[in-house]
């Protein structure tokens, strides 16, 4: 077996191609570095990965005489690499044999520092007031690597700032390392290349040609991909400062890519979207969509309390009055509960299970799936068209968890009946889940001589056409308010958490099914996933309580 | 975990003489004290007819800095509120207006919770532009916790005060705008 030693710490590659900065995070060192990032092209130009390298031969190492950068390097069978933090090894590994005169880490220690000084150079030290401060890579890497202070004499270079590059992305120019990781990222991912380096040497800046601003669908992944407080984004920007935030990790509503993201909030506010590294669902990066599109959570127009119509006037509904709702549904003649696409999975077979309890006959409806446009493909070339290999997908199909729901269904009645068809045939009662961020997706299935059925009970976020016809309206939870899992549009299923607390006078859906199904307490995903993995065996791995990092890949039956 | 007893020293009370077992000296020293404070200048001061001057580094009422231009010289950086104990600090930081050319970000809004708080002054310790000082003003008083809640016009107003006064002349050492502003050099 291949083997590559770390710091004295052997590891095995098999038949991977890696470089040093991937060996050595497998073996638990990490290597720093600015801008080497694994989607995109090595460039080699930041120098601080740089590390010291050698042969194990005939049992004898020898080294390189000079550091090399990590990130450019490949490694093969019997490479030794040995890192800046040489010293901090694990005492009980073996040492190499190394050359009696050669000290390991020296000449890479001096090197990181080196290049933090000349990084350092021109860069303000205006943390207190830049966004990135507390996860900035530079001054992460100042501290465990840099020198204590300046030698710099001269007045530091400082560009003016660009806030026009783009209309959700600002830069200040001062602050860039020249990385250009955001420039590989506009033409490697996007493809749409908008920016560049200009000028030469100590006057290099980023910029985009004039009337060509930053203006992509995938535009915000530079502000991620920025180590340093560059490039900002003009949401977030100036709103909270990071160490502030509680992240979670949970899967993006936007669209059936289920991106995974990082959501970062305070005092039940979120504030930013940021993507989750995951190979199985999207890759490295989210779409600018979802990345800004959560601010329906906190939106002043969201129905935050049930109502109920009297005499053509809306009055707040008391959740006790459930268990009468309850009665006459189960009372209709005709009855329809529709599951909404943007129900998890456990909301949705707790819900569908408690519809069935009710009434007999109910026929169990999917939403309306919101579909925009065509699938989005990326990079593209100049003239917009996709070119392959893609790196990237938005999908047309703008909700989270249609293959789950539909699964769901087809368990419960054999059958998955589209919203279209449900909707025009004669009804008595109609319960409605939606949980829909835009309102346009649930009036664009509504048909336009709609007879609103007796009983309408419409559980959703925004006011739509179907709300002004119904009899009770429940606030609905987005998919920042509750645990569960969504299917993605490969049948990925991705479990996640709540990463904010709903509203105080919103039930969640899942304890709305609990209490329409007669049962007693609160309502927890483990219970129903235990439910779930007896009937479902496709949904057994979910069974466990703490969701999978990077999700789970289910064979559903594509219906 | 108990004591080790090679850790423990035994320390005897010293053994009174004879002038010590009658008690007269030390009752003779007590006096000595009392009556020399008869004679000696009134240290009392008849608070409220007669106010205090208190040194400059008493921790009172917050004020917020103005600059060299009357504008707040606060940045919004969020360090004093970071550093709050008590969490009595609220700040909304915004874009500086687009005349402000030496900087990017000022408060919008800045709370302080003058009841919450305990006059610690660790904001001002944690200030890199020495925009938050505590001022020697000491007799606070309102009629509602609503008056107690000082915003940035109230903050700054101390500010005006206390320096028109002389109380608190400004103690800042940084330059214009302080480490975390660095005027741009080129225009």
């Amino acid at each position: 077996m291949p083997t590559v030693y770390v710091n004295d710490k052997p590891v095995e590659i098999g038949t991977e191609k890696l470089n040093c900065v991937q060996v050595a995070a497998k073996a638990g060192v990490e290597i720093p570095h600015y801008c080497y990032h694994p989607a995109l092209s090595v460039v080699a130009s930041c120098r601080m990965c740089l590390i010291e390298m050698g042969d194990l031969k005939d049992g004898k190492v020898t080294m390189q005489p000079k550091v090399l950068p990590g990130c450019q390097t490949p490694v093969k069978d019997g490479s030794v690499i040995v890192t800046g933090d040489y010293a901090k090894r694990d005492a009980a590994t073996k040492a190499l044999p190394y050359d009696a005169a050669y000290k390991p880490g020296e000449k890479t220690q001096k090197a990181q520092a080196d290049t933090l000084e000349g990084l350092l150079l021109n860069h303000p030290l205006d943390c207190p007031v830049c966004d990135k401060a507390g996860e900035c890579k530079l001054q992460d890497y100042s501290f465990q690597y840099g020198h204590g202070e300046s030698r710099m004499v001269d007045t530091k270079n400082t560009p003016a700032n660009k806030p026009e590059i783009s209309s959700k992305i600002t830069l200040f120019t001062d602050r860039c390392i020249l990385c250009t990781r955001c420039v590989r990222f506009t033409r490697e991912i996007s493809g749409t290349s908008e920016l560049q380096v200009v000028g030469r040497g100590h006057h290099e800046e980023i910029d985009v040609f004039p009337g060509y601003p930053l203006e992509n669908k995938l535009s915000g992944n530079v502000v991620d991909l920025c180590p340093v407080g560059a490039l900002g984004s003009k949401d977030f920007l100036y709103t909270q400062r990071v160490w502030y935030l509680k992240t979670t990790d949970n899967v993006c509503a936007g669209c059936s890519t289920g991106c995974s993201i990082h959501t970062d909030a305070n005092k039940d506010i979120v504030y930013r979207l940021r993507p989750r590294p995951n190979p199985a669902a999207q890759g490295d990066f989210m779409c600018d969509e979802g990345r800004w599109g959560y601010h329906y959570t906190n939106s002043p127009d969201r129905i935050t309390r049930p109502l109920s119509r009297e005499n053509g006037a809306l009055r707040p509904f008391d959740w006790a009055g459930l268990a009468k709702l309850k009665e006459s549904f189960g009372a209709a003649k005709k009855a329809v509960a529709v599951l909404s696409p943007f129900l998890t999975v456990e909301e949705a077979y707790r819900l569908g299970t408690a519809f069935q309890s009710i009434h007999k006959d109910v026929r169990l409806v999917l939403g309306p799936v919101p579909v925009v446009g065509e699938d989005d493909l990326y990079p593209k070339d100049v003239k917009g068209r996709a070119v392959t290999p893609t790196k990237f997908i938005i999908h047309a199909e703008k909700c989270p968890n249609r293959r789950g729901v539909e699964s769901v269904l087809q368990k419960l009645q054999g059958e998955v009946i589209a919203f279209a068809s449900a909707v025009n045939q004669p009804m008595d009662a109609l319960w409605f889940t939606g949980g829909y961020p835009n309102a346009d997706a649930v009036n664009a299935a509504m048909p336009d001589n709609w007879t609103a059925a007796k009983l309408l009970v419409v559980q959703d976020l925004f006011h739509s056409k179907l709300m002004k016809a119904a009899t009770t309206i429940l606030p609905a939870t987005t998919a920042f308010e509750k645990d569960g899992t969504f299917v993605n549009h490969s049948g990925l299923a991705q479990s996640f958490v709540k990463a904010i607390k709903a509203p105080v006078e919103v039930r969640s859906e899942l304890q709305l099914g609990y209490d329409l199904a007669g049962k007693k307490g609160l309502a927890t995903v483990a219970a129903v996933r235990k439910d779930l993995a007896k009937e479902m065996p496709q949904y057994a791995s979910l069974e466990v309580v703490a969701p999978a990092k990077a999700g789970s890949r289910l064979e559903l039956a594509t219906v | 975990m108990p004591i080790a007893a090679s850790d423990i020293k035994w320390v005897e009370a010293p053994k009174l003489g004879f002038l010590g077992q009658l008690y007269l000296p030390i009752v003779y020293d007590g006096l000595k004290t009392t009556v020399s404070h008869i004679f000696s200048k009134k240290r009392t001061e008849s608070y409220p007819e007669q106010e205090p001057t208190l040194p400059p580094n008493y921790r009172g009422v917050h004020r917020l800095n103005r600059d060299d231009q009357d504008r707040v010289k606060c940045v919004a950086c969020y360090m004093c509120a970071t550093a709050c104990p008590a969490h009595c600090i609220d700040i909304v930081a915004a874009p500086a207006p687009a005349s402000w050319t030496d900087r990017e970000k000022y408060p919008e809004t800045f709370v302080i919770d003058e009841l919450r708080c305990i006059y610690c002054g660790m904001c001002e310790e944690a200030c890199p532009v020495d925009a938050i000082e505590l001022t020697t003003l000491y007799d606070l008083t309102g009629l509602s916790r609503e008056q107690l809640i000082f915003d940035k016009e109230k903050l700054l107003s101390v500010f005006d005060i206390t320096t028109k006064a002389g109380t608190d002349p400004v103690r800042s050492r940084s330059g214009a705008l302080g480490p975390a502003s660095e005027r741009p050099v080129t225009a």
